[in-house]
């Protein structure tokens, strides 16, 4: 175990706990919190991983925007003070077969992939730098993403609009 | 200029070979003794500016400032600090305990990560990713979930509304932040923060290589940075007239103190990235062609020229601070929203020109 694999092991026993109580805990503000800390978690393994342009996005994005926008959301509606419903019988048989299905498919997946290595070896000096991501994204070759990138772009240009249109003042 | 990585290279190679410690064992150790000179480092400029502050409102308003407690009023910060360590924490009924208690360290934790960010000294950066603008970006998005949090978990309007302010102020002015960073990452074409300085220590500080964009960008981050610190004119979330004192009303103790070390450390960090993108961070001044002026200049360390720079910054947003009256909330988001980000947005297109057609110096 060097440090490299022993860091992972921290940040993936994090990712896990939180991601469990994400869903067991009954308030929903905490909810979003563990949620929080799970997506931390996500970008510590992209930084590990050495993609460190990926974990910026990751915690700009999710944890900056995304949860503060959940938390925005719960706080201007009257959610907050919204325990869960009490668990019918219905419920729990439908949410534990979906959770094996789940589960077996993970394991399934898990058990038949041929994994490339089997620790994680430290990334090396050469990461991928912003030239390249920025080259890839805006070309239009093979390998280019351009088109997703403007798709992107014209998605968020109508939720833009949206939201203006219902937000106007009749 | 005196090269920091000398230091550092010495500590590495003593704990890897000298003392013989696994590989593993030597990056812990060293990651803790970088925490310790962090933690350090930042108790003494919390102090330092805590003092500067009353000292340079004092002299705004024209008044003496704190003159008591030790020769100029020089303990008077420390006699405060003790004060905050002996209160009593607060418990209230109906609140979530563990969300209200957990604000704080996030907005310690994510200024403390930028505060990592800040190169001291060619060779004396801490964290020194290939993004680090953008991950100092990112990384102070994260208060803002700890003000929300805050707001939450005391279960009590007035830090309600008050998170709710600042919340929406501060990803507002985050964009203003974003534009004018882009701005200058367009003409320096690296994001490494030990890489633009190196750029402005051979080149020039961007503020002159940018000319006209660059003082615009400036000048815009001053504005937006403030808002972000949430300090005056836009200290609006803590308005003590309206909102008694916004997110923290609830707090007391060295909770309370949390949000008071990381509102002014923001504000050093603030001006620090102000110095490192604009100013040249720790390169010294030097002017074309007068070669001896540019030599006794070299001779000053980078840190001195850093932390100047910085504390210089640091006086420039207080002025803006004790000079302009407090804004309305919809004032201060017309101001982001109608004025600063198109001013950004036609800047940005600016600054691209003038790269493309190779016009800055």
């Amino acid at each position: 175990m060097d440090s490299h694999n022993i860091a992972f092991v921290i940040l993936a026993v994090i990712v896990s706990c939180m991601s469990i109580m994400t869903v067991a805990t009954k308030s929903i503000m905490r909810s979003a919190t563990y949620l929080f800390f799970t997506l931390l978690g996500t970008a510590g393994l992209y930084f590990l991983l050495g993609y460190t342009f990926l974990g910026a996005v990751q915690i700009m994005v999710y944890a900056g925007g995304i949860i503060v926008l959940y938390v925005f959301a719960i706080l201007l509606t009257r959610g907050v003070k919204d325990k869960l419903s009490e668990n019918s019988v219905a419920k729990i048989v439908s949410a534990g077969l979906l959770s094996l299905v789940g589960l077996g498919v993970f394991l399934f997946l898990f058990m038949t992939y041929q994994f490339k290595a089997q620790v994680l070896t430290a990334p090396t000096e050469s990461i991928l730098s912003m030239d390249t991501i920025g080259t890839a994204l805006l070309s239009a070759d093979e390998k280019g993403y351009l088109l997703p990138f403007e798709v992107v772009s014209l998605l968020l240009l109508a939720c833009i609009v949206g939201g203006l249109v219902i937000a106007r003042k009749r | 200029m005196f090269d920091f990585s000398i230091v550092t290279q010495w500590i590495h190679s003593f704990l890897l070979t000298t003392l013989g410690l696994p590989e593993w064992l030597t990056i812990l150790t060293e990651s803790v003794l970088v925490a310790l000179v962090i933690i350090t480092l930042y108790a003494i400029f919390a102090i330092v500016l805590i003092y500067m502050e009353r000292k340079v409102c004092a002299a705004f308003q024209c008044r003496l400032g704190p003159n008591r407690v030790g020769k100029w009023g020089l303990l008077q910060v420390f006699s405060d600090v003790f004060k905050m360590l002996q209160k009593e924490i607060i418990k209230m009924r109906n609140s979530d305990r563990f969300l209200h208690d957990l604000a704080p360290y996030f907005m310690v934790a994510a200024s403390m990560i930028t505060f990592a960010c800040l190169p001291w000294n060619k060779g004396a950066h801490m964290l020194d990713f290939n993004i680090g603008i953008f991950f100092i970006l990112a990384i102070s998005s994260v208060s803002v979930v700890g003000i929300l949090l805050a707001g939450w978990g005391s279960n009590s309007k007035y830090p309600l509304i008050g998170a709710m302010r600042s919340g929406a102020q501060i990803i507002s002015y985050e964009l203003s932040i974003g534009l004018t960073m882009l701005t200058v990452v367009a003409m320096t074409g690296t994001m490494q923060i030990s890489e633009i300085v190196e750029q402005q220590y051979e080149e020039g500080w961007n503020l002159f290589r940018g000319h006209i964009p660059a003082i615009i960008a400036f000048i815009i981050y001053l504005i937006a940075g403030n808002a972000e610190c949430n300090r005056g004119p836009f200290d609006l979330p803590e308005g003590e007239s309206e909102l008694t004192a916004g997110y923290h009303t609830e707090y007391s103790g060295m909770h309370f103190g949390y949000f008071y070390l990381a509102e002014y450390l923001n504000l050093f960090i603030t001006a620090g990235i102000a110095t490192t993108v604009f100013l040249g961070g720790w390169s010294p001044l030097h002017i074309p062609s007068f070669d001896g002026f540019n030599h006794i200049m070299d001779m000053v360390p980078g840190a001195v020229w850093f932390i100047g720079k910085t504390m210089f910054v640091v006086f420039l947003l207080m002025w803006e601070r004790w000079s302009f009256p407090r804004l309305r909330i919809d004032q201060i988001l017309t101001l982001e929203w109608k004025y600063l980000m198109p001013i950004s947005l036609v800047n940005l297109l600016l600054m691209a020109t003038l790269v493309a057609f190779g016009l800055h110096f």
